[in-house]
C-alpha cells in the first residue's frame, strides 16, 4: 500500500505570491505570543501556526518575520518549519481532511476509506481540490484508536467511518453544509483552527460532549456492576451526562 | 481486593460538562490541592513516592523518585513539563482524559510544580487535537481566574505560570528530549543524556518531564494518601490504570482499572472480540512494544508481567487484531510510520527504517525470500540501541516480534506470490456489505 504514501509534486507552486497578509496587528500577536515564554523563541512553534491562520500555509515572508522577531536566520526558521508535518509549503483548502493509515485504523477500514476519498475528490494525497475547499492528507496515528477507523476534519475528530460515511462528509463541506464534531465544535475553516493552536481562543471550548462512546465504555461498566476505587465514588449518584 | 474496574482519573467522565471548573469542584476537584499547600514541597515529593506511582507514559520510571533528582540547590528556575504529545500507535488515552476532564491536569499540574517548586509549567499537546486543545486553554484560564494559578496561589505565597503548547505533527516530540528541544522552538531532535532533563532540560535548568496521565494521578495520591492508591494493583506495579483497548473487540474503549488485569479480564468486559473471529495477535503498549498472541491472555497487565514474556507494558494500548488480519501488512505500515517519524538525527536509525521498509515491502508484495528473514533480523538487531532515543529500538520490535511468533506466514507471501488475505474482511464494514 505504498501508493498511500505518495505525494504529488508536479504541481509547483510560487515560492512568494508578493501579497502576503501578514499585518502589524499580526506581527502584534506575535510578540504576544513570545512573551508568554521565558526564553522567546519557545513561540516560533504557535508563531508558525499563526502564520498559517494569516496566509493559508507557512509563506517565505511568513518565515522572514520570525525570523526578524526571534533574531534568527529565514534558513533558521525554515529548518524549523519543515521539519514539523503540520506546517505547509503548498496553499491548504478550507477543510483539511485526514485519514488515519496506521496500521490499526488501516486494517479496521482506514485503507480503503482513504482509496475510496482520493477517487471521490479527484485528488492525491496531500492534494487540494480545484475548488480549493479541501485538502486530503493520510495521518499517522491520532489518539482515538478506540474508534477507529478515525478521520480528522481540520485536527477535529470524526469517528466509525466507513467509505459511505466519508464521502457524505465530504460532499457536505464542500457544499458548504454545517458539519458537526461527534467529539468536538461545530468545524470551523483550517485557518481558524490553525489560529486556535498558535494559542488564541475562539470559545468554543463548551461545545461536544465529555468524550464518546468509547472513551465512557469502562465507566458505563463500573457504574452497572457498582464497581468502585477503594473508598468509593463521589460520583456514582450524581447528575450524568446524556 | 479491588473491584475489577476502579474508575478514579475516569470517575468524573459521566458527568455534565465535566471539563469545566465548576464540575470539577462538584466531584471534589481542587481540594487536593488545598491538602498539597498544607504540606511541605518535599513531603508532597515523599507521598508521590510512597504512593510507588510510575510513570504512565511507557517507561514506568517511579514518578516520586524522578521529582526527587530535582537539584533544589540549583539557584536556575525549575520546569514542569507535561508531555501531552500522546502519538505512539494504538495509545489513546491521554487525549480522551484531557477532553472530559482537563482539570484533573491541571490540578495535578499545580502540585507537582509546587512539589518541585517549579515557576513555569508546560502542557506540550499534540497539535493535532485542536478540541483538546480548546478545553485545555479553557480550563487554564478558569484555574487563572479561581486563583489556583498565578500569583500568591491561594495565599500560600507560592508563583506558578502555565502555559498551554500546541505541537506541530512529529511524534519524535514524544521523547522527553526531543520535546524539549521543540518547547525552544527548534527542529525536534533527542539530546544525548547525560546531563539528564532533571538536572540540565528546558534552556538547560532543572526540569521534571512527566506524562499526562502520571501527573493525572497526583491529586488523587494526595487526596486519598499513598496507601489507598498502593491498595490498587500488584507489588511493584501499584495503583489503577487506563487501559485503553482498540481493534477487533465489541466494546473497545478506556477501562480503568487496577494494574494487573489481564488481556482476557479487559477482552471480557469489553463484550469479546470481534463476534465469529479469533484473537491472532496484539500489542500490550502501543506498537514499540513487541507483539503478543492468545498465547499471553493470561499474564498479568503491569510492568513485570508483561516484561517476563519480552514485551513492555509500555501506554497500556491494547490493540486487538483478529485472524482476519494479515501481521506483514501491519508491520510493513508501523515500519513506514517509524520511517516518515525518524528525525533522522542518528544514522542507524535515519537509514535502518528506510532498508526495514524496502524489505517488508518486498516481503507483503511477494517478491521475498527466506534470505529478507535473516536479512531483517539481523538488521534489526544493528539498529537496535544505536541512537539516541528509543524510536528505532521501537521499530525493531513489532517486525522481531512477528518474525518469532508468524514466521509461516512471512513465508506464506512469497510461497502464495502475494498477500493471502483480504483486506476487506479485517473491516469494521466487512459485514455490512460496503466496499470501497
Amino acid at each position: 500500500m505504498a501508493e498511500n504514501h505518495a505525494t504529488a509534486t508536479d504541481k509547483p507552486v510560487p515560492y512568494s505570491t508578493g501579497d502576503s497578509k501578514i499585518t502589524d496587528a499580526t506581527i502584534a500577536e506575535m510578540r504576544e505570543l513570545m512573551a508568554r515564554y521565558p526564553q522567546a523563541q519557545s513561540a516560533l512553534l504557535p508563531m508558525l501556526h499563526l502564520v498559517q491562520s494569516v496566509e493559508g500555509r507557512v509563506t517565505p515572508e511568513g518565515i522572514e518575520i520570525c525570523a526578524d522577531l526571534l533574531g534568527l536566520t529565514g534558513a533558521e526558521v525554515s529548518a524549523v518549519a519543515t521539519f514539523y508535518t503540520m506546517y505547509k509549503r503548498r496553499p491548504v483548502g478550507d477543510y483539511h481532511v485526514g485519514v488515519c493509515t496506521n496500521t490499526l485504523c488501516a486494517v479496521m477500514g482506514g485503507d480503503l476509506i482513504f482509496d475510496r476519498l482520493k477517487q471521490h475528490l479527484d485528488v492525491g494525497n496531500d492534494e487540494t481540490t480545484e475548488d480549493g475547499k479541501i485538502t486530503l492528507e493520510h495521518l499517522e496515528c491520532n489518539a482515538a484508536c478506540d474508534y477507529a477507523p478515525v478521520m480528522m476534519v481540520n485536527w477535529e475528530f470524526f469517528d466509525d467511518m466507513t467509505p459511505e460515511s466519508a464521502t457524505k462528509l465530504v460532499d457536505d463541506l464542500r457544499e458548504g453544509n454545517e458539519v458537526k464534531s461527534p467529539r468536538g465544535a461545530t468545524i470551523c475553516t483550517w485557518r481558524e483552527a490553525e489560529r486556535v493552536l498558535a494559542g488564541f481562543t475562539d470559545g468554543r471550548a463548551d461545545e461536544g460532549p465529555t468524550g464518546g462512546k468509547a472513551t465512557l465504555a469502562g465507566l458505563r461498566l463500573a457504574r452497572e456492576r457498582n464497581w468502585t476505587a477503594p473508598g468509593g465514588s463521589s460520583n456514582a449518584d450524581a447528575q450524568k451526562e446524556d | 481486593m479491588a473491584d475489577t474496574l476502579t474508575p478514579v482519573l475516569s470517575d468524573n467522565w459521566d458527568q455534565i460538562k465535566s471539563w469545566q471548573l465548576a464540575s470539577y469542584q462538584r466531584s471534589g476537584g481542587y481540594d487536593a490541592l488545598r491538602t498539597a499547600f498544607t504540606m511541605q514541597p518535599a513531603d508532597v515529593v515523599a507521598t508521590v513516592k510512597d504512593s510507588g506511582l510510575r510513570g504512565r507514559g511507557g517507561a514506568g520510571f517511579p514518578t516520586g523518585m524522578k521529582w526527587s533528582f530535582i537539584p533544589q540547590d540549583n539557584p536556575k528556575p525549575k520546569y514542569l513539563v507535561v508531555n501531552a504529545d500522546e502519538s505512539e500507535p494504538g495509545t489513546c488515552k491521554d487525549i480522551p482524559l484531557m477532553m472530559a476532564s482537563p482539570h484533573t491536569l491541571v490540578e495535578g499540574v499545580v502540585i507537582a510544580s509546587y512539589a518541585i517548586r517549579a515557576s513555569v509549567a508546560f502542557i506540550y499537546v499534540r497539535g493535532e487535537v485542536l478540541h483538546v486543545v480548546r478545553r485545555l486553554q479553557q480550563a487554564v484560564q478558569e484555574a487563572k481566574d479561581a486563583g489556583f494559578i498565578g500569583q500568591n496561589i491561594l495565599g500560600t505565597g507560592y508563583d506558578l505560570d502555565v502555559v498551554v503548547h500546541a505541537g506541530a505533527g512529529a511524534y519524535i516530540c514524544g521523547e522527553e528530549t526531543a520535546l524539549l528541544d521543540s518547547l525552544e522552538g527548534r527542529r525536534g531532535q533527542p539530546r544525548l543524556r547525560p546531563p539528564f532533563p532533571a538536572v540540565a532540560g528546558l534552556y538547560g535548568c532543572p526540569t521534571v518531564i512527566n506524562n499526562v496521565e502520571s501527573i493525572a494521578s497526583v491529586p488523587a495520591i494526595v487526596k486519598n494518601g499513598a496507601d489507598w492508591f498502593g491498595s490498587m494493583g500488584t507489588e511493584k506495579s501499584k495503583g489503577m490504570t487506563l487501559y485503553s483497548l482498540s481493534g477487533h473487540v465489541t466494546r473497545p474503549g478506556q477501562y480503568e482499572a487496577p494494574m494487573g488485569i489481564t488481556l482476557r479480564e479487559l477482552i471480557d468486559l469489553a463484550g469479546g472480540v470481534r463476534a465469529g473471529h479469533t484473537l491472532k495477535f496484539w500489542t500490550p503498549g502501543g506498537s514499540s512494544t513487541p507483539l503478543l498472541t492468545a498465547e499471553h491472555l493470561d499474564v498479568p497487565l503491569d510492568y513485570e508481567g508483561v516484561g517476563s514474556v519480552g514485551s513492555m507494558l509500555g501506554t497500556k494500548a491494547l490493540q486487538i487484531f483478529d485472524d482476519s488480519v494479515c501481521v506483514v501488512r501491519s508491520v510493513l505500515r508501523w515500519t513506514e510510520f517509524y520511517k516518515h517519524e525518524s528525525c533522522g538525527k542518528c544514522t542507524p536509525c535515519r537509514e535502518g527504517t528506510w532498508w526495514l521498509v524496502q524489505i517488508l515491502e518486498r516481503l507483503e508484495h511477494g517478491n521475498g525470500t527466506e534470505e529478507d528473514l535473516v536479512t531483517l533480523l539481523d538488521l534489526c538487531e544493528n539498529i537496535t540501541g544505536r541512537s539516541f532515543c528509543a524510536l528505532a529500538d521501537g521499530a525493531t520490535a513489532p517486525i522481531a516480534s512477528s518474525i518469532q511468533h508468524f514466521k509461516d506466514e512471512y513465508l506464506a507471501h512469497f510461497e502464495n506470490g502475494g498477500c493471502p488475505f483480504d483486506p476487506m474482511a479485517s473491516t469494521v464494514f466487512a459485514t455490512a456489505g460496503a466496499s470501497a
